[in-house]
């Protein structure tokens, strides 16, 4: 019976193919997404033990808010040095400052940046070498008013050592002379698009505005002491915070931001990898279902010459047992390839991220093969149990079909009970009280997937109304053609109907996408319309990062400008928790109107040194009145008392401001090194040409700071939520595409089972065109069955996760709706395009003959 | 695996009707239909188009069950049996020879004959095989798949498969009818052959009178009913006959 199988499968190599190929997508995305993250994984590992390259101990700031922040951490001062250089078990050590938004300005005048990563800037000691995790690739270390830039970003900008580069970080551009190149370590690691600056010790300081400051200090040992014994050592010397770790464990500290970063990615991509497979298990299934039933004779003829059910049985799940493991082997190596197109993809999307080469673990091979081959055994249960089921007596009868299943009189109650489930489930998920986030993604993902069951068993049923008005205009201008098309799509419901399913998840699911991303982005820019009445606005030119306070200052000179306010933003511990603290400069009113529940818009202008005004929920959970105190400790371990002055309720969109907000000149007072999120200006006349034109000229030495009017601002601001938007829709695609498979392997089985029908067709006259056409329309036909179903239901999701998150507004991307209708046409005319040729193909002599 | 003597009965059929549909719709396909197969003999059973001859043998193969009368295949009532006792009844007893002759198209000649011993999970008897192949003219064509076979060897390979597990009864279902008569003619000397050499009892239904001139005794079937019962007969007789029985 194996060998049987086994030739069966052979036997029907295209069918096999197209069925499997349903599988192989999916594997390859779980596997890719492994791939990918691994590869990632031990690139940042890489990154992190060569920067702690023989360092035995370092010492770091440590914050007052939260002990396991590991950005932003106070600086301490540089007389540590010294002290820690005088321990009897510290062979040398040595002291660095860094910062994260240093940044190298193009020879354009623009921010050269590379999708979103990090501008590092760093002190380098090369008279230590044991420390350095860099090496030159030419020229020389770093004088006063010299800088090292790392040699991947001098090749791609074309700089040369000797070249002048100005650069800016906590102040205006300066230039510096480029003394040389280097790169990261010795081997050939990808940093990920990061630039890289490294000067001397006292020009970075300056240029941090770190003087007299360091941000690190790091140890070698003498030979012969433990790690213990130098680390207590050390601490013996540490004032307030500051801390001590080894080597190794600092390096452990600095990965675990980036470790998280990678195992949300995982999760992410493999939640992609998941909703490829299944929508490949309903082709798996809808294809075997299809080829079992063309194999009815076959399957009658063995059970006349002895064979049991269960013989039948085995020997269809050997078939889809072996045709999961060929495509599970595929899949999992197209993973490799997929990986390096998702390093691709998300490069060109504006998330750079490093690579040390593709790393294939043995979990990836053991993960890829087990979920591919149980989804497609599990995939081919029922079809296998419906091959059990055909009489002996069908052997000697012509044109017999599989018995219907003995439940398919209830299929339509059973698969309205499982979406009527699935719907309860999610609305359980999304506004049930008292359950914890597990409890509340279970619920969502469990209704998510009774009510994709749902949906698919019950999409049979919509098949004959659908069809009829889908249809309708291939009818109306494809003649026969057409009209039989659309009679081809009703004939077997189930069979059009699972097939559109496959289709209908992967647009259930954009479209639910495509709504959220509609409702965040015009709840923010609701927010925006509502709250800003500034012209201008200037922010980093990446749109996040925060930018020096001293950038907008210039901008206080321009004549016809009213109003210059800074929002800066920090953390502090408050209550027990850490919240963010934002602080504005005076004019807040002048270019922000709160709704206040208490207080008024004057609160702005009268915080002075303790004031603060809160939002409406942390003034509820805290139970914050106009004069409640608030015990606030910052940082650098500062403690300081504020008193509630105003109470103010933010729209849906969200506000520029924390739960806390405080004047800016109270923030300085309480932070180092503060520097503004967004910088609101107003000008006389408001936004004009010559107005913007006065402002970039302002602003030239701070090329890092951009000067927006509003309405670019709101655009820009929701830039990055398209570059994830468009993430999403990428990996979405990859459902799509699977079944877009489903639909050309549904098409190709009923071509080879209309054989002698279409050759009856041929023989009254229907020319070759007129069969291509057909075929074209019935497959657009159940494409687009797909789409409205899935279009519509992803609608329903939208509306019902909108109703329960307070930050989105409901909102119609009409234009991105009717492009996905758009697109399963064409996935639909795609799908037809082999089936087409093979139906056009046929000899009509041979079809009516054909048995 | 002829466990029945040659000239006692392997299959015996008792008052049997058939009747499908119900109500209004309801057609009775056979009426009261009694008979026994002798061992060893090849019996044919004739009629017109919707006489129930089809019918007959698929109850008498267990393929069918009747409304109402009993069926023994080599002295077994196969009433009560339930699928996986009728399926080692098959394995055991029966073979079929169908009119498409329903080959499987991935296996060649030889696979496609040893397909029953494989299912049943016995070893060929190397000498009987070969003997098979001879007598069927198949040795040659042993590696050849189905669809490199004309129509006439694709029904040797059918009737090989049927005879090779020496069931005690092989049903052949209009075994010419998708033939031309030449090669009519041989397959129904292969079949006769497989009486006479491997004494292979052996049912046929035809509506061929050539064909069912080959039979020892031939039974003919009208309205449900047999309505004749003729010893073995040339073609003109059995044309006579059903000329006769006035379709």
């Amino acid at each position: 019976m194996t060998k049987l199988a086994l030739r069966a499968l052979w036997g029907r190599k295209l069918r096999t193919v197209l069925t499997a190929l349903a599988i192989v997508l999916g594997v390859a995305t779980v596997s890719g997404t492994y791939v990918l993250t691994d590869s990632i994984s031990s690139a940042f590992d890489t990154i992190f033990s060569s920067i702690y390259r023989g360092t035995d101990a370092a010492i770091t700031g440590r914050s007052a808010v939260s002990k396991s922040s590991t950005t932003n951490l106070p600086p301490f001062d540089q007389s540590l040095l010294g002290r820690v250089r005088r321990l009897p078990d510290v062979a040398a050590a040595i002291g660095g400052v860094a910062d994260s938004s240093t940044n190298l300005i193009g020879s354009n005048g623009k921010v050269i940046s590379f999708g979103g990563a990090p501008h590092l800037g760093f002190s380098v000691d090369p008279s230590q070498p044991q420390f350095n995790s860099l090496s030159l690739v030419t020229g020389s270390w770093p004088k006063s008013g010299q800088v090292v830039i790392d040699h991947t970003t001098a090749g791609k900008k074309k700089i040369k050592v000797g070249d002048t580069i100005r650069i800016e970080a906590q102040g205006t551009a300066i230039p510096f002379r480029v003394s040389g190149l280097v790169k990261f370590g010795t081997s050939g690691l990808d940093i990920g698009g990061a630039t890289l600056a490294g000067f001397d010790l006292a020009t970075a300081q300056k240029l941090f505005r770190k003087e007299g400051k360091l941000d690190q200090i790091r140890i070698e040992r003498k030979a012969g002491v433990s790690e213990a014994a130098l680390l207590a050592q050390v601490r013996s010397v540490l004032p307030p915070q500051t801390q001590v770790r080894s080597g190794v464990s600092q390096a452990s500290t600095d990965a675990s931001d980036t470790k998280s970063f990678t195992s949300f990615l995982q999760d992410f991509l493999l939640a992609f990898g998941g909703i490829a497979l299944f929508v490949g298990s309903f082709v798996i299934a809808n294809s075997l279902s299809i080829t079992i039933a063309q194999r009815t004779r076959e399957f009658a003829t063995l059970r006349t010459i002895g064979a049991s059910r269960r013989q039948i049985l085995r020997s269809v799940l050997i078939e889809s047992t072996v045709m999961g493991v060929l495509a599970s082997v595929v899949g999992l190596f197209l993973g490799l390839g997929l990986a390096k197109g998702l390093f691709q993809l998300f490069d060109s999307l504006g998330f750079t991220l490093p690579n040390s080469g593709l790393l294939l673990e043995g979990r990836t091979v053991v993960v890829a093969l087990v979920v591919g081959i149980l989804v497609t055994v599990i995939a081919s249960l029922r079809p296998a149990l419906r091959a059990t089921r055909v009489p002996p007596i069908a052997a000697v009868r012509e044109g017999s079909t599989l018995p219907p299943g003995r439940f398919a009189r209830y299929r339509a109650y059973g698969s309205g009970t499982l979406a009527a489930l699935g719907f309860a489930a999610l609305a359980f998920g999304l506004f049930g009280s008292g359950l914890s986030t597990t409890g509340i993604l279970v619920f969502m993902g469990l209704g998510a997937l009774l009510i994709f069951f749902g949906v698919a068993l019950f999409s049979s049923h919509l098949v004959i109304p659908l069809a009829t008005v889908l249809g309708a205009p291939g009818a109306a201008i494809g003649g026969a053609a057409g009209v039989l098309a659309r009679e081809n799509a009703q004939r077997n419901p189930q069979r059009t109907g699972s097939t559109a399913a496959a289709l209908m998840i992967g647009l259930a699911l954009v479209t639910l996408v495509a709504m959220l991303a509609q409702g965040i982005r015009s709840s923010f820019f609701g927010a925006v319309d509502q709250l800003l009445t500034s012209n201008y606005a200037v922010t980093a030119e990446n749109n996040f990062d925060p930018i020096p306070v001293a950038s907008a200052d210039p901008a206080r000179s321009v004549p016809g400008v009213t109003a210059v306010v800074g929002v800066r933003a920090g953390d502090a511990r408050i209550f027990d928790a850490t919240h963010s603290v934002t602080a504005i400069d005076p004019g807040g009113s002048k270019v922000v109107k709160l709704t206040w529940i208490a207080g008024s818009q004057s609160v702005f202008e009268t915080l002075g040194a303790t004031g603060a005004f809160v939002d409406k929920d942390f003034a509820k959970s805290n139970h914050l009145q106009v004069g409640s105190p608030i015990p606030a400790i910052v940082p650098s371990g500062t403690k300081q008392v504020f008193t509630v002055k105003g109470i103010f309720k933010p729209p849906p969109g969200g506000s520029p401001f924390g739960p806390v907000t405080i004047s800016s000149a109270t923030f300085d007072r309480l932070y180092t090194q503060p520097q503004d999120l967004f910088v609101f200006i107003n000008t006389v006349g408001g936004v004009t040409d010559a107005n913007t034109k006065a402002l970039d000229r302002a602003l030239a030495g701070f090329p890092n700071a951009k000067v927006q009017t509003i309405s670019q601002f709101k655009k820009n601001q929701a830039a990055g939520l398209d570059s994830v938007l468009n993430i999403l829709y990428v990996l979405l695609a990859l459902s799509v595409i699977v079944s877009l498979f489903g639909i050309v392997n549904t098409l190709v089985l009923t071509v080879f089972e209309r054989t002698r029908e279409l050759g009856m067709l041929r023989a009254v006259g229907m020319t070759r065109r007129q069969v291509r056409r057909m075929i074209r329309y019935e497959s657009v036909i159940t494409a687009l069955i797909g789409a409205v179903i899935g279009i519509a239901l992803g609608i329903v999701l939208a509306v019902l996760l909108i109703a329960r998150v307070d930050f989105i507004v409901l909102a119609w991307p009409i234009g991105s709706l009717v492009l996905f209708a758009l697109v399963a046409v064409a996935a639909g005319l795609l799908a037809a395009i082999l089936p087409a040729r093979r139906a056009a193909r046929l000899n009509v002599l041979e079809a009516l003959q054909y048995e | 695996m002829s466990n029945v003597e040659p000239n006692g009965t392997v299959v015996s059929a008792r008052d049997l009707t058939r009747i499908y549909g119900e109500g209004d719709t309801a057609v009775q396909a056979l009426h009261d239909v009694s008979l026994d197969v002798t061992g060893g003999k090849l019996t044919a059973v004739m009629g017109p188009s919707g006489s129930g001859k089809s019918t007959l043998m698929h109850l008498l193969a267990g393929l069918d069950r009747p409304t109402s009368g009993a069926i023994s295949i080599a002295g077994q009532p196969i009433a009560d049996l339930n699928d996986t006792q009728l399926t080692k009844l098959r394995r055991e007893h029966i073979g079929f020879v169908f009119q498409f002759f329903n080959l499987l198209p991935m296996l060649t000649a030889e696979e496609n004959v040893l397909l029953p011993l494989t299912i049943a999970g016995e070893k060929p008897d190397e000498q009987w095989f070969a003997a098979l192949l001879e007598k069927t003219g198949l040795t040659d064509r042993r590696k050849h798949r189905p669809s490199e076979l004309s129509g006439g060897q694709q029904q040797r390979v059918a009737i090989a498969r049927a005879l090779v597990s020496k069931p005690t009864v092989v049903f052949a279902d209009e075994p010419t009818g998708n033939l031309d008569s030449r090669t009519s003619g041989e397959i129904l000397e292969l079949m006769r052959d497989s009486v006479d050499s491997f004494g292979q009892t052996t049912v046929m239904v035809t509506h061929d009178a050539r064909a069912a001139a080959i039979a020892d005794r031939i039974l003919f079937l009208d309205d449900g009913e047999i309505v004749r019962d003729l010893p073995r007969s040339d073609a003109k007789t059995v044309i006579a006959a059903m000329e006769e029985i006035g379709t």
